[in-house]
C-alpha cells in the first residue's frame, strides 16, 4: 500500500515537472526564422489599425474663431440664450450653482486649454471668455463606460446623442469626460427653464445632459442654434470635418487651429483658432 | 378531510376579500372612456383609430429609437401628408389636450406611463411661451 504510493507520487511530480517545462523548451529550442514572419504580421496589423483610425463616414465639428468673439463679446450671449431657447436648458440662480445645467458656456483660456502654457499670455485672451461645448470627439470616452448605451456616437454623422430614456443616471460618463461637458439633473429642471419651446422636449430628475450639436434642427435642414445666432459673423463654422470640400474643411486649411486636451486622444471635433 | 369547519368558511371569506374591489363597483368596470377627437377635426391619422388604440405604445416606442438611435428622422407618409416622428411634434398636434385625449383611458386603465416626465404636454408647453 505505501510502496504504491510512494511510487504514485513519484510519477505524478515527474509529469507534472515536464509539463510546466515542455513549453519553455519548445520557445527556447524554435529557430529564428520562425520568429521573424511573427514580426512582419504584427507590422501589417499595426497599419491595417492605422488605415481603420483613417477617414470613415461624416464626422460633424466646429471651428470656433476667437477673433471674432473677442471683436463681438455679445455673440456668445446671443450662441447660449439661442442654444437654452432650443433645448430648454434651464438657469439656476447663483445660490443653486450645483444644479447648473450646460450645454455651451463660458469658460477662460487656462481652464479650455489645460495643456497649453499660460504665462504671460496677451491680454486680449487672458480676458476672453472662450465659448466651449462637447467636443463631439472621434473616440469619445463617455460613451466607452456608459452602462446602458444611453450615450452612443451616430454612425451616420459623428454626433454624440444621448437617449434620455435609457440614462439611469450613474455620472460615470461625466467622470470620463475630459472636458466637463455633461451635466447632471440634480433637481427637476423645469422650474428654472424661462421659456419652452414646444417642439423639445425638457429632462427630468436623475438624468445626465449635454449638447447634441443641434441633431434635431440638422435633419430639418437647419444649422445648429449657436451657429445660427451668430450668422453672418463667421465666428462659428460647422459642417463635416471629414469632407475636404466642405466649409469647415476650407476653414480649417487656412487657419491654425488648437483643440481642448488633445492628450487625452479623443479626438475632439470642436476646434478654436486662437 | 379534516378541519372542513374551519378550511371552507376561510376559502370562502377569501375570495370575498379577493373579489371586494369588484363587488363594491357592484360587478362593473364602469363607463368605458371614449378620447375627445382632435378638436381640429383631423379625420386622419398615421393608423387606423383601431391599430393606433391596440399599438400605439408600440408605434412611439418605434418612433423614439428610429429618431434617437438611428438618426431616421424621415418623414412617415400617409395618404400624401407628412408626419414628423415625434409625441410633442405630431401627436400632439392633432389631439391638443393631454388631459382629454391621453389621460381619459390612461386612468381609467391604470395606466402610467413616464412620457410627461420630460415631454411637454400642449398645456405646459403654451404656459411659458416665447414673448416677442
Amino acid at each position: 500500500m505505501d510502496n504504491e504510493r510512494r511510487k504514485f507520487l513519484k510519477i505524478a511530480g515527474i509529469s507534472a515537472l515536464a509539463g510546466i517545462g515542455a513549453p519553455a523548451i519548445a520557445k527556447l529550442t524554435t529557430t529564428a526564422a520562425y520568429a521573424a514572419p511573427q514580426h512582419e504580421e504584427a507590422a501589417k496589423a499595426a497599419e491595417a489599425g492605422a488605415e481603420e483610425d483613417a477617414v470613415s463616414g461624416k464626422q460633424y465639428g466646429m471651428v470656433i474663431d476667437m477673433r471674432k468673439f473677442i471683436e463681438q463679446p455679445e455673440l456668445l450671449d446671443q450662441a447660449i440664450a439661442a442654444c437654452a431657447l432650443a433645448h430648454n436648458v434651464p438657469e439656476f440662480p447663483p445660490d443653486k450653482q450645483k444644479s447648473e445645467i450646460k450645454w455651451i458656456w463660458k469658460t477662460p483660456f487656462e481652464n479650455a486649454f489645460t495643456e497649453e502654457s499660460f504665462t504671460h499670455l496677451a491680454k486680449n485672451i487672458e480676458e476672453a471668455e472662450f465659448p466651449v461645448l462637447c467636443n463631439h470627439c472621434a473616440h469619445p470616452s463617455c460613451v466607452r463606460v456608459c452602462p446602458t448605451k444611453a450615450t452612443f456616437k451616430q454612425k451616420d454623422n459623428g454626433i454624440v446623442a444621448m437617449d434620455y430614456h435609457r440614462c439611469i443616471g450613474c455620472r460615470f460618463c461625466m467622470a470620463a469626460c475630459p472636458y466637463g461637458a455633461r451635466s447632471f439633473n440634480w433637481e427637476d429642471p423645469r422650474p428654472y427653464v424661462k421659456t419652452y419651446n414646444p417642439n423639445f422636449p425638457t429632462r427630468m430628475r436623475g438624468v445626465v445632459e449635454k449638447c447634441n450639436f443641434c441633431g434635431e434642427r440638422l435633419a430639418l435642414g437647419q444649422q445648429p442654434a449657436c451657429v445660427e445666432a451668430c450668422k453672418g459673423s463667421g465666428a462659428m463654422v460647422f459642417g463635416d470635418i471629414n469632407d475636404e470640400k466642405s466649409e469647415v474643411r476650407q476653414v480649417l486649411a487656412k487657419e491654425f487651429t488648437i483643440q481642448r486636451k488633445p492628450s487625452a486622444g479623443t479626438k475632439p471635433s470642436v476646434f478654436y483658432i486662437v | 378531510m379534516y378541519n372542513k369547519g374551519t378550511i371552507i368558511p376561510g376559502l370562502i371569506l377569501f375570495v370575498l376579500i379577493v373579489m371586494s374591489p369588484v363587488l363594491y363597483n357592484g360587478l362593473k368596470a364602469g363607463v368605458v372612456p371614449t378620447p375627445e377627437p382632435p378638436p381640429g377635426g383631423q379625420k386622419q391619422c398615421v393608423l387606423p383609430a383601431k391599430e393606433m388604440k391596440d399599438t400605439h405604445m408600440q408605434l412611439l416606442n418605434e418612433w423614439r429609437d428610429e429618431v434617437l438611435r438611428h438618426d431616421d428622422r424621415v418623414m412617415v407618409e400617409v395618404d400624401g401628408k407628412k408626419y414628423r416622428k415625434g409625441l410633442q411634434t405630431t401627436c400632439m398636434q392633432c389631439h391638443t389636450s393631454k388631459e382629454k385625449f391621453c389621460d381619459s383611458c390612461h386612468e381609467y386603465a391604470s395606466v402610467k406611463p413616464y412620457c410627461w416626465d420630460c415631454h411637454l404636454t400642449p398645456a405646459q408647453a403654451a404656459s411659458k411661451k416665447e414673448t416677442h
